[in-house]
C-alpha cells in the first residue's frame, strides 16, 4: 500500500529538534514483590532515532514504554525524557510533558464509546485553546495520514485490529509530538497490515523524525524498517539501494534477564559473536 | 480433574490487613483527589452534566416507584398499629417524618447505589482493564479529573434533587393508601404531614442524600479504577461497588443520625 501525500506543516515541529538526546535511561531498576524486571538498565534514544526494543514475553519491555511515559516509577535510577526527569516529576507536572509524547497502545487503548474522531481529536479537545475547525482539520490530517478518512464518524468496536491500531497511530501523532512510543504495533496483525503499519512508522521516521521506541516481538518488521526508507518523491517505503547500510536512523536494543544485553545498529547486530542474540535473530 | 486444582491461595492475617490498609489508603486518596480537583482547572462542566443525566434522569423510574411504594407500604404497616390505639390521624405525620429524615435518603441511596455506583465500578473498571485509563494519562489528561471528579459532583447533586422527589413520592403513596383505603381526609393527611415536619427533619434529610451521594460515587470509581484482573475482574469490582456501597450508605446513615441528634438535639 502507498502512503498518501503528506501535509506539509506537519512535517515541521519534530524536525527541529536535532542532536542531543529525546530518552536517557540511567541504571532504571524495578521489581514487582520479589521479581526483577529491569535491573540497572541504561540506554539512550538520540532525537531523530527509532529504536526496535527486542525481548522474550515479560522481559520488560513495554514496562519500559510505561517507565519513560512516567505511567510507572522505578525502584531506583533516573529516566530523562526531553532533558526532564521523569522520576522526579510530579503527576501533575507528567501531564505537561506527556502533551509532548505519542503513544501507541499493545491494544490500541482506544476509547469504546467515542467516535473516531473524538478519539483522534482527544488531546486537541483536551487542549481547549483549539477551534473546532482547526481540529477537524487536524483529524482528518491525521486520518489522512493513516488513510481512514472514511471511518470519522466510526466507533472502535466497528473497526478491524489493523484499522484500529492505524487510528491509534493517528491519535499518537494528531498533535506532532516529539517523541513516539510503540507497544508491538503490529502484534496480532496479517502480514499485509504490518507491512502498512510498518510503512506508517517508517514514514513518521523519516520525515517529520520524530524519535521513537518501538516494542515489537516480530524481528522482520525492525529488518524492513532497518534496510527500507521513505521516499517522499516516490510517496512509498523502499528499500535502501544496494552496499547502503546503516544510512537510516534505526537501532536495536535487546534484553535478557532485566540487562540490556545488545544496543546499536543493524550493522552491529549483524556482527555480533553472543550466541544468544545469534538464536534470537535467526 | 484432582481436588488440588482448586486450591485457593491463603494469604497471611499480615498480608491481609497489609492490603486492607493500602486499599483504604488509595481510596482515602482518591476521594481527597475528586475534591481538590474542583478547585483545579479545567473543570469539566459538560462531563458533569452528561453525568447528571445519566445517574439523575436516568434514576428517575426507580426512585419514583421505590419512593411512593415505601411511603405506601409505610402506611399501611403503621395503620394496623396506630388504630389499636385510635391514632389513625396519626399516620401522615409518621409518613413525613419517616420519609423525609430516614427512608427517602436510605431507600434513594440504596436504589442509586445499585444502579450507579455498579455503572460507575464496571465503566471505569472496563477502561482500567482495556488501558484506556493509561491511554488518558498518556494523552495528558488526569483521569480522576475527567472520569471521577464529574461523577461525584453529578451523584451529590443528582441525588440531593432525587431524594426531594422521592420523598415527595412517598408521601403521596402515603396519601393513596390512607385515602383510598384508610378513608382518611386527604386534606387533613397533607396538613398534618407538612405541619409535623420541623427545620430539624428536613435539615437531616437533606444533608443525608449529599454524603449518601459522595459514598456512592466515590466507592464505585474506587472500584473501578482499581480493577484488575480483564472481565472477571471488572465483574468482582462491579459486585463489590455495590455491596461496599450499600453497606457504607447504612454505616454512615448511623453516624450521621447520632451525631445530628448531638449537635441538633432530639425532636
Amino acid at each position: 500500500m502507498s502512503a498518501p501525500t503528506l501535509p506539509l506543516d506537519m512535517t515541521a515541529p519534530a524536525a527541529k529538534q536535532q542532536g542531543g538526546e529525546a530518552i536517557r535511561f540511567e541504571n532504571v531498576t524495578l521489581a514487582f514483590d520479589d521479581k526483577v524486571v529491569l535491573d540497572d538498565i541504561s540506554f539512550r534514544l538520540p532525537h531523530g532515532e527509532t529504536k526496535a526494543l527486542f525481548g522474550v514475553a515479560g522481559s520488560g519491555k513495554s514496562t519500559i514504554l510505561k517507565l519513560a511515559l512516567g505511567l510507572m516509577k522505578p525502584d531506583s535510577g533516573h529516566i530523562h525524557v526531553l532533558g526532564e526527569d521523569v522520576t522526579q516529576m510530579s503527576e501533575e507536572a507528567l501531564f505537561g510533558l506527556r502533551r509532548q509524547i505519542g503513544m501507541v497502545f499493545q491494544e490500541s487503548a482506544l476509547f469504546d464509546s467515542r467516535t473516531v474522531r473524538e478519539n483522534v481529536a482527544f488531546r486537541l479537545m483536551e487542549e481547549g485553546s483549539v477551534s473546532e475547525d482547526e481540529i477537524d482539520r487536524r483529524v482528518r490530517e491525521a486520518l489522512s495520514f493513516v488513510e481512514l478518512e472514511r471511518t470519522v464518524d466510526m466507533f472502535p468496536s466497528e473497526l478491524s485490529g489493523g484499522m484500529r491500531r492505524r487510528v491509534a497511530i493517528a491519535r499518537a501523532i494528531v498533535t506532532q509530538p516529539e517523541i513516539l512510543l510503540y507497544d508491538s504495533p503490529t502484534g496480532g496483525l496479517d502480514p499485509v497490515t504490518s507491512t502498512t503499519i510498518v510503512e506508517l512508522i517508517v514514514k513518521q521516521r523519516d520525515v517529520y523524525k520524530t524519535s521513537s521506541l518501538m516494542v515489537t516481538h516480530r524481528l522482520q518488521d525492525a529488518f524492513i524498517m532497518a534496510t527500507h526508507y521513505f521516499d517522499r518523491n516516490a510517496n512509498k517505503m523502499l528499500p535502501l539501494p544496494k552496499g547502503v547500510h546503516c544510512e537510516v536512523p534505526m537501532a536495536f536494543l535487546i534484553l535478557r534477564d532485566g540487562k540490556v544485553i545488545f544496543d546499536g545498529d543493524l550493522d552491529d547486530l549483524a556482527k555480533t559473536r553472543d550466541e544468544y542474540i545469534r538464536e534470537y535473530i535467526a | 480433574m484432582a481436588a488440588g486444582d482448586f486450591q485457593v491461595p491463603l494469604i497471611s492475617p499480615a498480608e491481609f490487613a497489609k492490603e486492607k490498609i493500602k486499599a483504604l489508603q488509595d481510596y482515602a486518596l482518591l476521594t481527597g483527589q475528586s475534591l481538590a480537583n474542583l478547585f483545579r482547572r479545567p473543570l469539566y462542566v459538560t462531563d458533569m452534566v452528561q453525568q447528571a443525566d445519566l445517574i439523575g434522569v436516568g434514576s428517575l423510574p426507580i426512585v419514583i416507584l421505590t419512593g411512593g411504594f415505601t411511603g405506601a407500604v409505610l402506611a399501611l404497616n403503621s395503620a394496623s398499629t396506630l388504630s389499636r390505639f385510635g391514632s389513625l390521624t396519626l399516620i401522615a405525620q409518621l409518613v413525613s417524618v419517616g420519609m423525609v429524615t430516614e427512608l427517602g435518603p436510605v431507600i434513594t441511596g440504596l436504589m442509586v447505589a445499585g444502579r450507579n455506583s455498579s455503572g460507575m465500578a464496571s465503566e471505569l473498571g472496563s477502561m482500567t482493564v482495556t488501558e484506556q485509563i493509561d491511554a488518558m494519562r498518556a494523552l495528558g489528561t488526569d483521569p480522576t479529573k475527567k472520569l471521577v471528579t464529574p461523577r461525584v459532583v453529578a451523584t451529590v447533586v443528582m441525588l440531593f434533587f432525587l431524594t426531594i422527589i422521592s420523598d415527595l413520592l412517598g408521601l403521596v403513596g402515603g396519601n393513596m393508601v390512607s385515602s383510598f383505603l384508610l378513608g382518611l381526609d386527604s386534606r387533613q393527611y397533607w396538613t398534618s404531614a407538612w405541619q409535623s415536619l420541623v427545620w430539624r427533619d428536613v435539615t437531616t434529610g437533606l444533608i443525608k442524600p449529599v454524603l449518601f451521594g459522595f459514598v456512592i460515587s466515590t466507592v464505585g470509581c474506587y472500584f473501578g479504577m482499581s480493577t484488575r484482573g480483564g472481565t472477571q475482574g471488572v465483574g468482582r469490582s462491579t459486585t463489590q461497588a455495590v455491596v461496599v456501597a450499600s453497606v457504607m450508605i447504612l454505616v454512615v446513615d448511623f453516624f450521621v443520625t447520632k451525631l445530628l441528634i448531638t449537635l441538633l438535639g432530639y425532636r
